[in-house]
Formats: C-alpha cells, structure tokens, sequence
C-alpha cells in the first residue's frame, strides 16, 4: 500500500491555562514584575499515537474533554503540538463547525468562493464545482441571500457541500453528520460514502457509535488526552457503549 | 539534524504560491462588502476623500489663515497629504485587527496567518489607488480652469514617479501592519493606543500645514528635526514633488532614509510575526 495518510506519532499538547486571565499590558507588566505569572499546566493530549491508511476511516470517540476536538485540529494543522509530529499526505478537508470560514455580510453564492479559497482552491476550480454545490446543498433559491439571513441548518448544508465537491485526500468529520434534518443527514452519509468508495480517507468524530459502525472501519477511544483503545470498529464501539453503561 | 532546524524557505513560497486565491478572495471581499448597502456605493472611495479635502481647506486655507502660504496649490497640497495619510492610517489599523477578526477562521482551518494582515493591506492600498483619481480631477480642473490664477501648476513627466512614494509607504505599512496585528493578538489595548499614535502623526505629518511656514529657527530648530524623523513626512513630501513640480525637489536623503526605515519594520514584522504565530490560537 501507498503512504499513510495520516501519521500521528507521540503527540501532546500542553495548554497553560491562564489562572486569571491577563489581556492587558498594565497587568501584563505588573505581574511579570511581581513574578505573579502563574500558569496550570494542562496536557489536553498526552503521546496519543496512530495511523491510518489511505481509504481507511478513522472513527474518535470519546467522552466530553477527552481532547477529541484538539486532536483533528492539530492534524488539520491549526494546533501544533507541543511534542511529536503529525504527518498528513494530500489535501485536507476540514469539516470542523461547519461555516467557520464564511464572512455574513456575503451571499451564499460569494462565500462558496470565500470558502474554496480558504481551503487553497482557485475560483476556476470552484466554478466548475459550483453547480453541484448549489445542487447538493439545495439552496437555489438562496443563493444571493446574505448568509446572515441563513439558518444554522441551511449554513451548514452549504458548508458540507463544499468541503466535500472539492474530493479532499483526508475529509476530517467532527460531529458534522448530526446538523441538518434526518433528509440530510442522510444524503450527507450517503456523500460521504461515496467519497470513501472513491479511496478518501475520513477522520470521524462522533458521539454515536452507530453512525461510527456504519461509516468507520477503524476506532479509538480517548480518555484524559490518552488513546485508551483502539482497533476494528465494531469491537471498539462496544467497548464504548459498556464505557458509558458504567456511568 | 540541522537540516530539520533550517527554516524550510522554499516551502514557505511553494505555501503563500498556494494560498494567492485567498488573497485575492479576499482583497475582493473587503472592497466590495466596504460600500455595499450604501447608495452611492464604490463612489465614496472618490467622494469621501474630495470633501474631507474641501473641509481642509476650507479650515486651514481660510478660517486661519497663512498655512497656505507659498505652496503652489493648497488644495492639491492638502489632497495629497489627506490621501497619504488615510492609505497609511486605514491599511495599517486593518492590517492590526485582522487576525482577531479572523478568528473564527483560524481556530478551524489551517491557512498561513499572514495571509489576514497582508491581503487587508492591498485592499486598502487598492481602496486608496482608486482615490487617486480624485487627484488627477482636481489637478485637471486647476490646469484647465484655473491656470491664470496657479501658473507654476504644470503638467510633468514626473507625475509617474508617484509609483517610488506609494511602494515605500507599503514597505512602511507591511512592516508596522504585521507588529500591531502580532501585538494585537496579545494585547487588544494596542488598539486604543494606537488609534491615539495616530491621532498625533496626524499632526506630525504635514498635511495641511507646510514645515517652512512654521519658521522653525534657532531654538525651535529641533523640531524640524523631530518632524523629519516621521517617514510619513518623507513619503508625503516626495510624492508632492513628483504632482507639484515647481514647488518640491526630490530629496535623496529623505528616499534613502524612509526606504532604510521600511526595510527595517518589515524584517522586524516579518520575524516577530513568524516567531509568534503559533502561539495566537491559544489567545483569539
């Protein structure tokens, strides 16, 4: 087989959270005077470690906290860990909170071009996606509306077709699926699906195991920052639901 | 192992070559989203600096007088001065709040942070280049029907010089663009202050005013000085020499000196932005 898509080796990531929050210079230099700059440490992912293989999909379950959110930003590459490497081969695709990068002011139409370029497409390319775009996202009649005036639901059908058009090498999934009506939902899974037939590689994150069976061929559970389990995804997700049974 | 220390140069182009589109996306949305809603739209980039030039001299050519004095065109003197200015004002508090504004985006995705200042900087510049044609109105309208009363207006070769005073004052606001964005990561004071740093440049620069009027002599001799420190002065001066050809000689010292100035902001930006990019996620 090909290169790894993704490589996490040895990864943490130290956070200092402010014990009183300082955002502005007079403090700032008064404490630092008085030596009064204290930090917690917090490790939100301590030597977490795995890969997956191109076409495979990686399901992230894991309580709240348990630093599911941290690790797909640090291998979309927004966090830089602490210590340890993250390698990603390909174009990422990151599906985080859908909408992140759209500006409100702009229609749907012009941030579809906003979005593209964020993720380093050109408009020539986006234009020749545009059509399904709008298509997938079932948003005609919007299009030239402001996002501002849009619905959570309809930003993040909008958001979900673009990321997936653009036939990312790594779509990185954080609880996305659940957004939208049971229609879309649907039609979402079913997209990604298809992309996965297509050899994508998926980071999936999810709160429910069944979508995690359904989608997913491989699963890890966190816990504390720790990969606590990991291996086929049917047996993990058991693993899983007898976690949150004892609860 | 020192290979893997080396900043990976070639990367960093290959990168910023990739990311162009975002530029453009952006500098796109920024001029359009500037005056949309408003009725007269893209003409404010033209009106607003033509009235607040009308204002200028209204006040300081009439209500007090002498700053007018010996300059060949006032209203063109003022124009110009306004328009330097406002560019570097307006691109570098832009470039200041644009990686907090862009927050959202940059705790999702992965995009090179320098992208925000940089593309909020060439949509004010191309904001003001569009200005610039309020310029060449006025200018005509003073050649065409006014040329009995200001004879030393002429039409030179020199006015495509303008170029060499435009591209210091964007080395200028790379430089000072890219510390005040890093710094405003980390202090939002920076803000206020700065807005009140602008507030006495404003003053410093001679905008309405002409430094010779001042009769700085003897022992105010030093705040010539002072005042010639300011790159703004030299940028403002340099371009008027390039418009007003009778009034203005171009000054080797004043080039050299502000261009030694923006180079060294902008080394001093590009390494403090580098140096603490990563850490801005953890405090927008």
């Amino acid at each position: 087989m090909a290169k790894p898509a993704i490589v996490v080796d040895n990864v943490s990531i130290l956070f200092n959270l402010n014990s009183e929050k300082v955002d502005n210079i007079k403090e700032y230099f008064i404490k630092l005077v008085t030596r009064k700059l204290k930090y917690n440490e917090f490790w939100a992912l301590r030597d977490v470690s795995f890969r997956v293989e191109k076409g495979e999909r990686l399901g992230v379950l894991g309580f709240n906290g348990a630093g599911k959110s941290t690790l797909l930003k640090t291998v979309a590459g927004v966090l830089k860990p602490t210590k340890g490497t993250v390698k990603v081969s390909g174009v990422i695709a990151p599906l985080i909170e859908l909408g992140a990068g759209f500006d409100s002011n702009y229609s749907g139409k012009e941030n579809i071009f906003l979005y593209g370029a964020t993720m380093g497409y050109s408009r020539k390319f986006i234009e020749s996606k545009y059509d399904e775009i709008v298509a997938f996202s079932e948003l005609e009649k919007f299009i030239d509306v402001p996002i501002k005036n849009y619905s959570s639901g309809m930003k993040a059908r909008l958001g979900f077709a673009i990321a997936t058009a653009v036939e990312p090498d790594v779509l990185i999934l954080d609880e996305v699926l659940s957004v939208g009506d049971a229609k879309f939902r649907k039609k979402s899974e079913d997209k990604v699906m298809s992309l996965v037939d297509k050899g994508v590689t998926v980071l999936f994150v999810s709160h429910s195991t069944d979508q995690v069976r359904k989608i997913c061929n491989k699963a890890i559970i966190l816990k504390g920052g720790t990969v606590v389990a990991s291996g086929e995804a049917n047996e993990v997700c058991d693993i899983y639901e007898e976690m949150v049974n004892k609860k | 192992m020192s290979k893997e220390n080396r900043i990976p140069i070639k990367k960093y182009f290959e990168n910023a070559y990739k990311y162009r589109y975002l530029v453009q996306e952006i500098v796109r949305k920024n001029i359009k989203l500037q005056y949309r809603n408003s009725a007269l739209g893209m003409f404010w980039t033209f009106l607003q600096p033509l009235l607040n030039t009308i204002v200028l001299v209204l006040v300081f050519g009439g209500f007090f007088g002498k700053s007018s004095d010996g300059v060949v065109c006032y209203a063109i003197y003022v124009l110009i001065g306004r328009l330097m200015f406002e560019c570097y004002s307006q691109s570098t508090k832009r470039a200041m709040r644009s990686v907090r504004n862009s927050a959202g985006i940059i705790k999702k995705v992965y995009v090179p942070k320098y992208i925000y200042p940089l593309s909020n900087l060439f949509s004010t510049f191309v904001t003001s280049l569009i200005s610039l044609s309020v310029l060449v109105v006025m200018f005509a309208f003073f050649y065409i029907f006014q040329h009995a009363k200001y004879p030393d207006l002429v039409l030179s070769w020199k006015f495509f010089l303008v170029i060499v005073p435009i591209l210091l004052l964007f080395l200028l606001c790379t430089g000072v663009g890219m510390i005040l964005s890093v710094l405003n990561v980390f202090f939002k004071d920076i803000e206020y202050i700065y807005d009140v740093f602008c507030n006495l440049l404003f003053y410093m620069t001679p905008v309405f005013y002409t430094v010779k009027s001042m009769k700085l002599t003897g022992s105010r001799l030093w705040i010539g000085y002072m005042l010639k420190l300011n790159p703004l002065y030299w940028i403002v001066e340099e371009f008027r020499s390039c418009v007003l050809v009778n009034g203005f000689d171009w000054n080797w010292t004043g080039f050299w000196y502000t261009l030694a100035f923006g180079v060294v902001t902008t080394i001093i930006g590009v390494i403090f932005f580098y140096k603490k990019q990563d850490k801005f996620i953890l405090y927008i």
